[in-house]
């Protein structure tokens, strides 16, 4: 049985993400004029698994200890460049697709480069590189636009609806988590990027690969960060260079981390609590529509609920007996 | 082990100094460096009123930059600064639409409504232990939302006091410009609180080991909640200052600042870890920022070059001194 | 036992921090199916010459050879690849993750390039048996477990990467006697099956019992190498200090008892780590701590200094109840309390900044008006604390941490003393200190204790607190277990009333093999 009591503890902070997201996600769905009903479902589900894949992105370098304020911008460079290579047939769409991953690899690459090479810190790396990103995409898509032959076919099927009304959004997520997360978690370099995240020190003593672990982090991070750039022209079929959704992405993305269980401290954490926190604070933002608010409250309300969140998750530290501890 | 001393200390006194910081030549001699550029591409750059236009306009940067640096030195960073500039700026000429009373407390109150927000980061980060990343992140969205909800949305309105315009664009003293004096005076003050005050020691000491503050009898959760109300402030000064410029306040008139910021402070020789860093450093990496973005726009360059170019800059500057030491 | 062929020989290894020569030519043979057994003040080099050993540290200069071919390692995997596998403290342990991943972390058993959990359960099971840790779970985190428990997952790491050579830097410390023996057998096994082994180490009962051969290393280099048995314990230590032993204490003066005491604790008591505590010291008098490491000495001091919450218990000073919220009211005026913490890189000392901050960094209040430092006062507090306490400085704008440990535990003492204080707490003050600096840390205890001050100190030097106190109060599991006065504390009533049994059971009654 004790067993299960480890295997429990080791998930508690994502487990506390699903709490979080189911409380939330039932006060919206009980208190939508529709209820729950299959679109409802779907409009959440697409608006949320924008948010989910930008915070699988950063989950994975903050659990190096590290922080990616690019994320967010290399969301924004995917959507613009998708906006002009899914085009085509559905053969060339499809290498279009490849493009777009391929380019968000390069981009968490150049990052991972950096910080290790360059022994920079990642905050003041990735605000560069996040600019540089920026600058690319507004140059590609100086005003929002998209391409004549944008291969609308593959944009509709991946934001479709399955047979029973599930999403397909969300079954792209759990593909994703299956394929990238899961094996990741599992391979060594996965449990090198935790124990780096935990104690870099004592990884470099035990003979953990430092640096192919942080690569692997960072060149992943930009792998999701694309796929939601990606996601995001598939939806709206076309590219916006919006320095502020930029922004704002990348700030939601450490919120989402945070409501999803994952420490900033690095070490723990997992994508999947990500993905429930990203959902959690999509859900409270539209609670705002369900209960009838002005819209003008919304993101007072997101605010509030962020600050409440992250105090609670706090309250731990008042069972600490040695003051000690609360210093690093 | 001991340290390898590669970047000597610069809190004291000129007259100790044997040696110049290099981060800090650098910077300058990149400013140098950049104002050569600039008068090949056009003699008026160096004219005595460009120049003096520049630092004014560095001058808002400026005063936020020595905030950021506060609280930089602490080990710790102020994601809060955009709304806390806008909801210094906005409620400073809130305050003008109440009558004589409302003129003369505009510019206190609007710095009140700074120091309260940075309270509020500063017990998060002190008590709560909230990591200030996310804290300040969460006072952010909550400032918006307040600012928001203030102006249902549209632009404020209420104009700013002649205090304000006074200060900000006013010239009291042989031309110079009132708002670069401004930043002489709060700078000055830094100096003097990082040099000569228990207060400034505290907070170098705190950013290199908060445990050993702690336990040499130091109020550290006080001095790390005063930095924050300082950082506040002075975010809502450089508001003050920004909508006496513009004679009124706008919305999201803060976020062209947070990353500047943060980036003039490292640039500037400030460790993004705490506990290293001079004002000066500061100072040149304000000025550098403030020129290179003029310059570029001066050169007529698109939004996108100068986003790419600004983002190399950072990265270049910082492969230059601000790398961490291979510890081996 | 013949000389034979070295295993793994260093000659001429140098490396030099800043300032400070860690190692200097210094050379070491190790030869299989040995134990080797090094010796050494801290800052001898010892810990620097395994550290390069162990891929840890690079070497100025020298070389090393395996088996006759020359190696050099660039970071600890690479030793460990070759075979040299080095326990440390605890530092490799991740504390996030669980036992099964630590020992396994650098090679696990893989399928379909994931790693296979089940299997690496198995591999852990059976290190940590061998390591005498049957009762560590494979799936605990490793933070949670105590310092003692680690330390045997430290141990089975280590075994579990088949390792030629093993190198156990001060392994031991933190283990129970019964841990110790079955660490031993272990040991001695794998010695018989061919292993070389390293053993860095303060113990001379736990040298004497299994080492084969020893070194002795002074300022950089080895001094000596014997076999195990044919020396003296004082010969040794000279040949560590390089002079006449002569552990000289400054003569004690007893304190009247009817004096009134400065501080004095009633029925303290703390979570499970502290029972039912009562003292009371004297100003003039030095009370120590005593007892095996881990038994709530440490944490019997912070409860004094304001740093644990939840105590419960009255605690008076000067006769009056003055519970103490914090460090900083510890420090305060009518209290006057001062702790030289346990870990002075982490705890007591900021190391980027210079020697003059780190110095004044306690008394800022007092040097200062209204929040501005005075910084004439500020000087000339420095200068006299430097010439008072001998601080050996290349200047005092240089960082702190260039300092050699000795040096830098003057500058703690020393930020101290610049308060003024009454009260004056120390966790093992010469832990890791040169002896040289050691007598004068004790002359300086004494004229601090004569001019008035009460001290309590905690050290697990038998040495010092039979030569340094005035009264000793043993600590076992969070209680005094009995108190010493004055001709009572003596080693054996020492070691007897730590391990829990009365001193007067005689030889039989405790094993020479112990640690405290």
């Amino acid at each position: 049985m004790s067993d299960w009591r480890y295997r429990l503890a080791e998930q508690r902070g994502t487990l506390l993400g699903v709490a979080i997201f189911l409380l939330m996600f039932t006060i919206y769905v009980s208190n939508h004029p529709a209820g729950f009903t299959a679109n409802v479902v779907q409009t959440a589900a697409n608006k949320g698994v924008l948010l989910a894949l930008v915070a699988m992105a950063q989950t994975f370098v903050v659990l190096t200890a590290g922080i990616d304020l690019s994320v967010g911008m290399i969301f924004i460079l995917t959507n613009c460049v998708g906006s002009y290579i899914v085009t085509g047939s559905m053969g060339t769409a499809l290498l279009g697709v490849i493009g777009v991953l391929v380019l968000g690899l390069a981009c968490g690459a150049l990052n991972g480069l950096i910080v290790i090479y360059g022994r920079l810190q990642p905050i003041v790396t990735t605000i560069a590189t996040g600019s540089i990103f920026y600058g690319i995409a507004l140059w590609l898509r100086p005003q929002p636009g998209s391409s004549d032959d944008f291969n609308s076919d593959i944009a509709d099927l991946m934001t479709s609806q399955l047979p029973g009304g599930i999403p397909m959004s969300l079954v792209a997520l759990l593909v994703i988590v299956v394929l990238v997360w899961l094996p990741f978690r599992r391979s060594p370099v996965g449990r090198a990027v935790y124990a780096i995240g935990s104690s870099e020190v004592a990884a470099y003593m035990s003979g953990v690969p430092i640096r192919r672990a942080k690569f692997a982090a960072y060149t992943l991070s930009g792998l999701l960060a694309a796929m939601g750039g990606l996601y995001f022209t598939f939806i709206t079929y076309s590219g916006v260079a919006s320095f502020a959704d930029g922004s704002t992405y990348t700030l939601y993305s450490i919120a989402a981390v945070v409501l999803g269980g994952v420490s900033l401290f690095g070490g723990v954490g997992s994508a999947v609590g990500a993905i429930f926190g990203a959902l959690a604070f999509r859900t409270i933002g539209d609670l705002i529509f369900v209960f009838d608010l002005e819209p003008l409250w919304q993101t007072l309300f997101q605010g509030v609920v962020l600050l409440l969140a992250v105090c609670i998750g706090s309250a731990r530290l008042f069972q600490v007996r040695n003051r000690l501890d609360l210093f690093a | 082990m001991s340290s390898d001393e590669s970047r000597p200390l610069m809190m004291r006194l000129p007259a100790r100094l044997r040696r110049v910081d290099p981060a800090v030549a650098t910077a300058f001699g990149c400013t140098i460096l950049l104002l050569f550029l600039g008068s090949l591409y056009s003699p008026e750059f160096l004219s005595p009123d460009y120049l003096l236009q520049q630092l004014k306009v560095a001058s808002f940067l400026g005063v936020i930059a020595t905030g950021m640096m506060v609280v930089i030195l602490l080990g710790q960073i102020d994601l809060s600064v955009p709304w806390v500039v806008a909801v210094g700026g906005m409620m400073a000429c809130a305050a003008t639409a109440h009558g004589e009373a409302g003129m003369v407390l505009a510019i206190p109150f609007g710095l009140l409504c700074g120091v309260a927000l940075g309270i509020v980061n500063g017990i998060g980060v002190a008590y709560l232990r909230i990591p200030s990343m996310i804290i300040t992140l969460a006072v952010n969205a909550v400032a918006q939302g307040l600012m928001v909800a203030y102006t249902g949305g549209f632009s404020p309105q209420d104009s700013a006091s002649d205090a304000m315009r006074f200060i900000a664009t006013g010239e009291v003293v042989f031309g110079i410009p009132n708002a670069l004096i401004v930043w002489v005076l709060i700078g000055a003050g830094a100096v003097f609180l990082f040099t000569r005050t228990t207060f400034g020691r505290a907070i170098y000491a705190i950013g290199n080991r908060e445990r050993a503050a702690y336990l040499s009898g130091i109020g550290t959760q006080r001095v790390v909640m005063i930095a924050f109300a300082i950082s506040g402030g002075l975010s809502a000064l450089g508001g003050v200052l920004l909508a006496g410029y513009a004679s009124k306040a706008a919305q999201a008139m803060g976020d062209p600042y947070l990353l500047p910021s943060i980036a003039a402070v490292v640039l500037g020789g400030t460790s993004i870890l705490g506990g290293r860093g001079s004002y000066l450093g500061t100072v040149a990496g304000v000025i550098l920022i403030t020129l290179l973005q003029s310059i570029l726009s001066v050169m007529q360059m698109e939004e996108f070059g100068r986003q790419v170019i600004y983002g190399v800059v950072i990265i270049v500057m910082l492969l230059l001194y601000g790398r961490e030491r291979l510890v081996r | 036992m013949d000389a034979g062929v070295p295993l793994f020989r260093m000659e001429g290894v140098s490396k030099r921090y800043g300032g400070v020569r860690a190692l200097e030519e210094a050379e070491l043979n190790v030869h299989g199916g040995r134990v080797h057994a090094i010796l050494g003040e801290n800052g001898a080099g010892k810990s620097t010459l395994i550290k390069v050993m162990a891929g840890v540290v690079a070497p100025d200069k020298g070389r090393m050879t395996l088996e006759g071919r020359e190696v050099s390692f660039p970071d600890p995997a690479a030793a460990n690849q070759a075979g040299v596998v080095c326990i440390f403290q605890e530092l490799s342990l991740i504390p996030d993750l669980s036992v099964a991943d630590n020992i396994a972390i650098s090679n696990p058993p893989k399928r379909f390039g994931l790693i296979d959990r089940r299997a690496q359960r198995r591999m852990a099971e059976e290190a940590l048996a061998r390591a005498g840790g049957e009762d560590i779970h494979p799936m605990a985190p490793v933070k949670d477990l105590p310092l003692s428990r680690r330390q045997i997952v430290e141990i089975a790491k280590a075994l579990a990467r088949r390792p030629r050579i093993l190198i156990l830097d001060e392994a031991t410390s933190a283990l129970t006697a019964a841990d110790v023996t079955k660490v031993f057998a272990v040991l001695k096994r794998l010695r018989s099956e061919g292993l070389a082994l390293l053993f860095i180490s303060h113990r001379m009962h736990e040298i004497a019992e299994i080492a084969d051969e020893c070194t002795v290393f002074r300022n950089g280099h080895n001094v000596a190498t014997y076999r195990a048995g044919t020396k003296s314990d004082n010969e040794v230590v000279e040949l560590m200090i390089g002079r006449e032993y002569n552990h000289v204490f400054p003569p004690k003066q007893s304190v009247p008892p009817d004096k009134p005491p400065v501080i004095e604790v009633r029925n303290l008591s703390w979570t499970q780590r502290l029972r039912d505590i009562s003292l009371a010291v004297r100003a003039g008098e030095v009370v120590g701590l005593g007892g095996l490491d881990g038994q709530g000495q440490r944490e019997l001091l912070l409860a004094l200094f304001g740093v644990l919450k939840g105590v419960s218990g009255e605690l008076l000073i000067d006769g009056k109840p003055t519970p103490i919220a914090s460090p900083e009211a510890a420090k305060c005026k009518p209290i006057g309390m001062a702790l030289i913490p346990e870990d002075r890189k982490t705890e007591g000392l900021m190391l980027p900044m210079a020697v003059c901050d780190n110095l004044s960094f306690a008394a800022l209040d007092r040097l200062s008006n209204a929040g501005v430092i005075d910084r004439a006062a500020e000087r000339k507090a420095i200068e006299e604390m430097i010439r008072l306490l001998a601080i050996r400085t290349d200047g005092v704008d240089k960082p702190v941490g260039s300092l050699s440990g000795g040096n830098q535990q003057k500058v703690v003492i020393a930020k101290w003393l610049m308060v003024s204080p009454r009260i004056i707490l120390l966790n093992d003050p010469t832990r890791g200190i040169d002896v040289g600096t050691k007598q004068e840390i004790y002359q300086l205890l004494r004229k601090l204790a004569d001019s008035g001050a009460a001290i309590i100190f905690y050290s697990t030097d038998y040495d010092e607190l039979i030569g340094c106190c005035n009264r000793v109060l043993v600590l076992y599991d969070g209680a005094v277990k009995r108190t010493l006065v004055e001709e009572e504390i003596t080693e054996r009533a020492l070691i007897a009333s730590a391990l829990n049994i009365a001193a007067d059971q005689g030889e039989a009654g405790f094993k020479p093999a112990v640690n405290a």
